[in-house]
């Protein structure tokens, strides 16, 4: 679950004894606890669940749990892959724009020359992640600040979302798919629900987890993750032992992309069209997510599972807020508190739990 | 071997290797331009197995280029550079590495954040399963790293903290253990002790004269003729991007070292710092008599 993970291989026995070289006092259980990444934001999560469960008596409904979960899992399913990034020393601002290009391209794609909506799902992936190759291989090769490549990435699919959508629909929303062949397949697969025990669960909760387990995965267990640690780290070292610097960024930004992908097309088997104005902003909240989740802005250090607390957070907020009866205008400087509380949190946390 | 090249005001001299003994790597009158910059120009080197080479020079003599070329990380732009007598012209560390050249750098050797076990096997990690669940054979790969680094001498507590915790020296061990882990034949060293106190780099060169005895070839890239003095057997002495000396540990003394060095201007300062370090090791160090003695020229070829 974290770097830390694994106890039973913790300290390989030595031959002959144990023999150490008595500088380093073993830190006390709770402090190395403490050090893992994730441990904040989960104190954090459960703080703010707990809060609610009192102060908004029908959050404790089996429905409006299912409620929050699933706007969690929207934002927690872009939030892995931003996290990812993150932890490898970049972000994406055009994360946000580019689930509406996925979910337009689909649509409009399908609608316009009446295929099958697989065709248009298909396609909108490749565009996704040749979205992410090319906000990755620019970043490669001009050595320019993620911040600014991205930035424009934002701008021209922004651009882009309205002005085709004007240009084939006449209008900033698409037209409706949910009539189309392939409709039924495509929602059982982004936007179904199932039944527990008598409330409706969305099928993007089961995604949301199924992704987290498997970026925790790959990135406390694999190659592949150590590599993401260390061009976040320290890529000039992790270029210099053998380390695919390149592969490994460009490969993280076609993630991102590949998330874009799938919470598009959850919002257009959902919502049946998209409108070509919206996701602007979102990308700050994916970032969030993945900071209040522990992950340092600068790379090298996060872990997975925290931004799926993270997510969790900002979800029960946002619907908590509405169940708490207040006004939701107040939702956003919630979650600013939030944000720096969880940061300065971090900040503490990693100096105590680090320190020699 | 080489060619006779004379710098600006210095001697090539040529060292003897034990007959039989082909150079690991050898560079012919190689050279580095940047655009209409040359970096260098013209330098011959040549490493044995179980012998240190030490570079020596001063800010901007062009030690960093040297070490990039035959690190892999850029591209001798004249002269040859061969491995095992074979031409080569790396494009990138990763080449280098599975020629068995291994370069340990003294700011860039390893991510901080990560711990000690993750950094010793970055970018060779081992894994096990078959490919959708190939996996980091973690305890394997700590059981190693720990291993190596106890033959090293270097004994850590717990393997899982963040080597940015490490000190310097220890650091630097650290990446000297996994370059001699990872099958290394030639290991650079970068001024592994440029940010060192006295008795941590006396730490390091202790893993440099053991990395030797295990029959590694070293180059050793320092602007401290004194510690290049205690464990190098050949010195090369750079000085603005050419080749101001080339001789053998019998040929040169440490006073000779420090002035082709400096180039005789800055002497008085750093003969106080000498006096300051001859404490490290009195024996191998010269008596102040002897510092005077006169260049041996005997610039004979040998191939």
């Amino acid at each position: 679950m974290s770097q830390q993970a694994a106890p039973a291989v913790g300290t390989p026995p030595a031959p002959g004894g144990k023999q150490t070289d008595g500088r380093t006092v073993r830190r006390s259980p709770v402090l190395r606890l403490l050090a893992r990444p994730e441990v904040g934001v989960f104190l954090g999560a459960v703080a703010v669940l707990v809060f609610f469960l009192v102060a908004a008596p029908s959050v404790r409904q089996g429905s409006s749990m299912a409620t929050i979960l699933y706007q969690s899992s929207t934002i927690g399913i872009m939030a892995l892959p931003v996290a990812l990034l993150m932890i490898g020393g970049e972000f994406d601002l055009s994360a946000g724009v580019a689930v509406i290009t996925s979910a337009l391209t689909a649509s409009m794609l399908s609608y316009q020359l009446s295929m099958n909506v697989w065709t248009g799902v298909i396609v909108a992936l490749v565009l996704s992640l040749a979205i992410g190759a090319f906000n990755g291989w620019m970043l490669m090769k001009t050595g320019l600040p993620s911040f600014l490549v991205t930035l424009g990435t934002f701008l021209i699919l922004q651009g882009v979302n309205l002005a085709v959508t004007k240009l084939i629909t006449g209008n900033v929303a698409t037209d409706d798919v949910s009539d189309m062949d392939g409709f039924g397949q495509a929602k059982a697969v982004f936007a179904s629900s199932f039944d527990v025990g008598g409330v409706q669960v969305k099928i993007t909760v089961v995604w949301w987890l199924v992704f987290a387990a498997l970026a925790t995965w790959v990135l406390l267990r694999t190659k592949y993750g150590n590599w993401i640690f260390a061009v976040g780290g320290n890529k000039d070292s992790a270029r210099a032992v053998g380390v695919p610097v390149t592969f490994t960024k460009v490969s993280l930004f076609m993630l991102v992309g590949f998330g874009a992908w799938f919470v598009g097309m959850h919002q257009l088997f959902s919502f049946n069209t998209v409108q070509s104005g919206e996701g602007v902003g979102n990308e700050l909240i994916y970032i969030a997510a993945a900071v209040i989740g522990g992950c340092l802005l600068t790379g090298g250090y996060g872990s997975a599972i925290g931004p799926v607390f993270g997510a969790f957070m900002f979800g029960m907020v946002n619907q908590g807020i509405v169940y708490a009866g207040w006004n939701p205008d107040w939702f956003k400087a919630f979650l600013g508190v939030m944000l720096l509380g969880a940061v300065l949190i971090n900040l503490w946390v990693r100096r105590t739990a680090t320190r020699r | 071997m080489t060619t006779d090249k004379i710098g600006t005001h210095g001697a090539v001299l040529k060292d003897v290797p034990p007959e039989g003994d082909r150079p690991l790597v050898e560079l012919r009158g190689a050279g580095k331009s940047y655009g209409n910059i040359r970096a260098l120009h013209g330098v011959d080197l040549a490493v044995h197995s179980g012998r240190v080479t030490c570079v020596l020079g001063d800010n901007g003599a062009g030690k960093s280029t040297l070490i990039k070329i035959i690190s892999g990380l850029h591209q001798h732009t004249e002269g040859d550079f061969l491995v095992d007598g074979e031409p080569v012209r790396f494009s990138t560390p990763r080449e280098a590495l599975d020629k068995g050249i291994a370069a340990v750098y003294q700011d860039l050797a390893t991510v901080p954040l990560m711990p000690v076990w993750r950094n010793f096997f970055l970018g060779s990690e081992l894994t096990r399963g078959p490919w959708p669940v190939r996996r980091l054979d973690i305890a394997r790969m700590k059981q190693t790293a720990d291993e190596e680094l106890r033959n090293m001498g270097i004994v850590l507590d717990d393997l899982e903290q963040p080597i940015g915790t490490l000190s310097g020296g220890q650091r630097q061990c650290v990446a000297i253990a996994r370059a001699v882990h990872f099958g290394a034949r030639v290991l650079i060293l970068d001024e592994p002790t440029a940010a060192l106190g006295v008795k941590q780099s006396g730490v390091v060169l202790k893993y440099i004269a053991a990395a030797r005895d295990r029959g590694l070839g070293v180059i050793f890239i320092t602007h401290n003729p004194h510690h290049a003095y205690m464990v190098g057997d050949h010195f090369t002495v750079l000085r603005l991007g050419t080749l101001e000396l080339s001789a053998a540990r019998a040929e040169v003394s440490l006073e000779e070292l420090t002035n082709h060095m400096s180039g005789g201007a800055e002497l008085a300062a750093l003969k106080h710092e000498l006096s300051q370090v001859r404490g490290v090791d009195v024996e191998e160090l010269p008596e102040a008599d002897d510092l005077s003695a006169p260049l041996p020229a005997s610039p004979e070829g040998n191939s």
